[in-house]
């Protein structure tokens, strides 16, 4: 059992107000990744968590208990740092001895602690080493190892995978997901990477300037973007933003007129905004579709092909579009193109950047990471 | 221009050429400096090797026309040896040397990790006015120090000495810890707290293993200010207290004109630290380009 629990978590250096007034839930054996640009204050959230930094305000509670004023190793938490920040002049099984060694633990004890925990990352045959003479991989290994050691209720993760070359960091982003239930613990991850924050989390939390954005689950954040920023930041490529106008709403949706002059319906509640007039269009670029009937036309710039698909870029006006096509399309640059958009995947957002509510929930906006698992294992739960 | 570009063309073929002549020239600038420092060493050396080539002449030579060809005697050693019991100095100045360096260690250790690692707004002063202290001529402060070891019986001790030349290197202490501590990377102090550790176990277990090199340069640096000091161990000490310093300073006035054992003596008192020196060299010159090759 470990849950976590913030109330309106404050954070000033001097003037500069860093987190201004954070509340989160964090349930047990949840994998939270905190998420947004950089300097948006995820890492000072998550080094308060820990112990490092104090909170100016607010109340950290752990199991229900306050935790501002008990000091980082009581807290009951193991954290992995970026830099990893290994013990140099230790062994890796030293680095990884370290905190039962300080609470006085015996050389056996620990030594079997340790071998436990080198099992489940298949550190054994490196325990002799020192962390000089250990790949990046395996440093970052030895550094998680480290945490499991402690037995912690909460592991906090720090960008650790942002020193990996992109292959290792697909590799380590499975084991680290494997780890989440092998060890059934709660983990919070801080990352700048969506990717990351897709694949890993069952809740992802959007944070700029110091203020949560958005907190949901990653299918949730992609189909149901709060505002604009959460809508560009989720999802790779970026979402499109197209200035249409709004014709008329009703029950069926919001009609709107799209640059060329066409008019398209799309099922999004337009009662709350009322004054009708100037709203943008959000479409993803894997929604964007070529069509020779399509309502809206712009110019090839640059074309990326991938293989199995190909990223056109076009310029429509002022607005470089993105649209996600087959691998196979036969558009060289320059050619005019021709493309409508799937209505049903369709964002609007107002002039405040707030979105549209959807009339219908996307089937799978709930859906947490564990409930990919086939149903005979989720038998019971 | 013409016969320029002509040039560049005939040789661009003759590559292997080239780069031979840059090679010599090379290998030429590396001998001119090679030349350059040997010769500034010995112009620096020039003095201690007279020195100690003096120790080893009879006192008429000592005077007589600069001559390297002379044949050699122990007897001013002997001499020397047997007017002032130089194991007695020898023996203030380790005491002394080692004693105070311990000290200053002990102190600028924690002033140095605070100053490193929860620094305020007046650090940055803290550290300069430190430092600034050391600008001040000693002879300054000679007369309220010398009535304050009167007073408190320190006059001729060693723990007089100990107290003195720890206040006299503390700030060079300080700021050469400052530096090397600052260098050391925050994360791993921040993962031993993680782990448990206090802030004594955080500087028993990590912070010290991990800037030994540097503490011991700074270790080593005071020892040898500590050695070589004058001014104080002149002006504080006559007899019981006194190190090297004041033994060397003894065969200088009374004996000015008898250079061969002056010679000897200056001799004596430096071979300690010179091979102290010697030994440590590459331990020091670790300690002090510590942060730069890292």
């Amino acid at each position: 059992m470990a849950t976590l629990e913030l109330k309106q978590i404050t954070k000033s250096f001097d003037d500069t107000h860093v987190i201004k007034g954070v509340d989160l839930e964090v349930n047990d054996r949840e994998f939270v990744v905190f998420v947004g640009p950089s300097g948006c204050g995820k890492s000072t959230l998550m080094r308060m968590i820990a112990g490092l930094e104090s909170a100016t305000s607010g109340d950290i509670l752990i199991d229900g208990q306050r935790m501002n004023e008990v000091g980082p190793a009581d807290r009951g938490l193991a954290m992995v740092f970026q830099s990893y920040a290994l013990y140099p002049h230790m062994t890796v099984e030293d680095n990884m001895g370290f905190s039962m060694r300080l609470a006085g633990v015996s050389k056996d004890k620990r030594r079997e602690k340790v071998l436990e925990a080198a099992k489940i990352l298949q550190l054994e045959p490196l325990l002799d080493r020192k962390p000089k003479a250990l790949s990046g991989g395996q440093r970052q290994r030895v550094a998680i190892g480290r945490a499991i050691v402690r037995n912690p209720s909460i592991f906090l993760f720090d960008e650790p995978l942002s020193n990996l070359d992109a292959a290792l960091r697909v590799q380590m982003r499975i084991e680290l997901a494997r780890l989440h239930e092998e060890l059934d613990a709660t983990m919070i991850y801080v990352t700048h990477d969506q990717i990351e924050a897709m694949t890993m989390a069952d809740k992802i939390v959007v944070l700029q300037g110091g203020e949560v954005e958005q907190v949901g689950s990653p299918m949730g954040l992609y189909h149901h973007p709060r505002n604009r920023f959460v809508a560009g930041f989720i999802g790779s490529p970026k979402m499109n933003f197209i200035a249409v106008e709004q014709v008329s709403s009703d029950a069926e949706g919001v009609t709107i007129k799209l640059p060329g002059g066409e008019t398209r319906q799309v099922p999004i509640d337009g009662s709350g905004h009322a004054g009708g007039g100037a709203l943008e269009l959000g479409v993803r670029p894997e929604h964007l579709v070529l069509d020779e009937q399509g309502p809206m036309e712009g110019r090839i710039q640059v074309l990326e092909r991938l293989g199995g698909q190909t990223s056109l870029y076009v310029q429509m006006g002022d607005s470089l579009l993105t649209i996600m096509a087959d691998g196979d399309v036969a558009y060289r640059v320059n050619d005019s193109v021709r493309f409508g958009f799937s209505s049903d995947r369709a964002h609007l957002f107002d002039a405040e950047g707030l979105s549209l509510p959807k009339l219908h929930r996307h089937p799978l906006a709930g859906l947490r990471r564990q409930d990919n698992r086939a149903p005979s294992d989720t038998v019971g739960q | 221009m013409t016969t320029a570009k002509n040039q560049t063309v005939a040789r661009a073929p003759a590559a292997p050429a080239t780069r031979s002549a840059l090679a010599s020239a090379l290998l030429n600038r590396r001998l001119w400096l090679g030349v350059l420092g040997w010769t500034l060493a010995l112009v620096i050396f020039f003095p201690i090797f007279w020195m100690i080539v003096t120790g080893f002449k009879t006192e008429a030579e000592a005077i007589a026309d600069p001559s390297l060809i002379f044949s050699p005697t122990l007897e001013n050693y002997a001499e020397v040896q047997s007017r002032a019991g130089y194991a007695k100095f020898a023996l203030n100045s380790v005491v002394v040397a080692f004693g105070s360096t311990l000290l200053a260690l002990l102190i600028a250790i924690p002033a140095a990790y605070s100053m490193a690692f929860l620094p305020t707004k007046r650090t940055k002063g803290t550290l300069l006015w430190m430092l600034s202290t050391k600008m001040l001529p000693p002879v300054g402060v000679l007369v309220p120090i010398y009535l304050l070891f009167r007073d408190t019986g320190l006059l001729d001790t060693r723990t007089g000495l100990v107290i003195v030349y720890t206040l006299m290197n503390l700030p060079i202490v300080v700021w050469m810890l400052y530096t090397f501590f600052k260098d050391m990377p925050k994360d791993i102090l921040e993962a031993g707290r993680m782990d448990g550790a206090g802030t004594l176990q955080e500087v028993i277990y990590l912070l010290l293993p991990l800037t030994l090199p540097g503490i011991a340069s700074t270790g080593l640096l005071a020892v040898i200010l500590s050695w070589n000091e004058a001014f104080w161990s002149l002006n504080l000490t006559s007899s019981q207290a006194a190190p090297l310093t004041a033994y060397i300073a003894s065969f200088s006035s009374p004996e000015g004109l008898f250079w061969a054992k002056l010679s000897a003596a200056s001799t004596m008192a430096i071979a300690p630290i010179l091979i102290f020196g010697w030994l440590t060299q590459k331990q020091m010159v670790r300690g002090l380009t510590f942060g730069a090759v890292k």
